[in-house]
Order: structure tokens, then sequence, then C-alpha cells
């Protein structure tokens, strides 16, 4: 199983979501083709509403604690409500670029 | 100092202080150079610290809020969470109010 599908399982198991979009965005960074490292999440589930922004993030970072020990490197995080979900349109923000600083997890 | 003391004094004694991979002028990665131009926009003093060139603090910061990823956002003693809750805090307003009560609180004390 890939990087990628193992987050969108256990994401899918845990919150049950009404959209989940989990992208591989690793070529935008300074790593070899394939690399599943920096990823972007976009969670909407009743789960979250009326829970803070970070009560929500603990949330997904509980739900992915394995993969950011090991393996996530950067993980970009829009965690939202199905109104709100639905207020924006779908959209959600897009991850910058990488600036070379791979010091460590980002 | 034992490094989970140096963090715990960063995060005390600065109102508003950033954990960040390079540093204001020159960030080293993506996410925190979003996070400190969210924080510069807040027009408030700020400190940081630069995790690049502190590993014991890059490999301990983790478990001091529990919280996995940098950048790492502190305001008044508080984790407010990394790059998306920082913007997210910040386009919606609520950053600035939270960056300027933690300096008021800080002035009056």
């Amino acid at each position: 199983m890939t990087m990628q599908e193992t987050i969108t399982r256990k994401l899918d198991e845990r919150f049950a979501p009404e959209h989940l979009e989990v992208v591989n965005e690793s070529h935008m960074h300074n790593v070899p083709p394939g690399s599943e490292s920096h990823f972007k999440v976009t969670v909407v589930s009743e789960a979250f509403r009326d829970q803070k922004l970070i009560a929500r993030h603990r949330l997904v970072n509980q739900a992915l604690a394995d993969e950011l020990a090991g393996g996530i490197h950067a993980l970009a995080l829009h965690t939202l409500d199905p109104d709100q979900w639905f207020e924006r349109a779908g959209k959600v923000a897009d991850s910058p670029p990488c600036m070379g600083g791979d010091g460590g997890k980002a | 100092m034992d490094v989970m003391d140096r963090i715990r004094q960063q995060v005390e004694d600065n109102p508003v202080v950033i954990f960040m991979k390079g540093t204001p002028q020159f960030p080293m990665c993506g996410f925190s150079s979003r996070a400190v131009e969210a924080l510069k926009r807040c027009e408030q003093e700020f400190g940081y610290v630069n995790v690049i060139a502190d590993q014991e603090v890059m490999q301990n910061l983790p478990r001091f809020a529990d919280w996995p990823t940098f950048p790492q956002v502190y305001i008044d003693g508080e984790l407010i969470g990394g790059c998306d809750i920082t913007l997210e805090m910040f386009e919606s307003g609520e950053l600035k109010k939270m960056v300027d009560a933690a300096h008021a609180k800080r002035a009056a004390s």
C-alpha cells in the first residue's frame, strides 16, 4: 500500500468524511521522483463541527501519528465541517513551494 | 539548561514566538515562510527560534506540546498551531487580535 493509500484509508475510517482529498505534493519539493514525503490533505467531516482548528488538527495528527513519525515530511492540513466546505465552495489554500530547508521534519 | 526548559523559557518569555526553519529574514521552508509572514503583518514584535540551527530543539519540540510538525506558533504561552492554522486565523483577523492582546497583557504586567 502506498503512503497516499494508507493516509486515505486511515482518515476515511477515522472521520467518515463527506469529502476527502489526499494530494501527493512531493513533486513540489527537492526530493527524488516518486517520493511520498509531502502531502496536502483536505478533510470535510461532521467530526470537526464546533471544534477549534487546533483541536481538529490534533485529531488528524493523532490519526496519522505512525505516518508522521516515519515517512511524512510535511502535511498541509485543511479541516472543515460540511457547512464551511459549502461556504467556501470547495476551495482551500494552495500549499507553499519548497525553499530547500530539509533540515528535518517540516 | 535542559532543552525542554529552554523551549519553555522561549514560550513564556515572548508574548509571541515562532519555532521555524530559518529566520524571518531568510526562511528555509515554504510553510515557515508563510507563517512568519502572517506574524509580520500583525505589526507587533515576535520572537523566533531557528530550529535548523538548534537540532536539539528541533528533535524535542514535537513532544513539548505534542505537535509533530514545524513551524509552531505560540501566543501568550499557548500553542495556536502550525502554518495552516496561523494563516487561517490571520485571514479571519483572529491572529492579530490574539497578538495584540498578548502584547497588551505583557505591557500591563
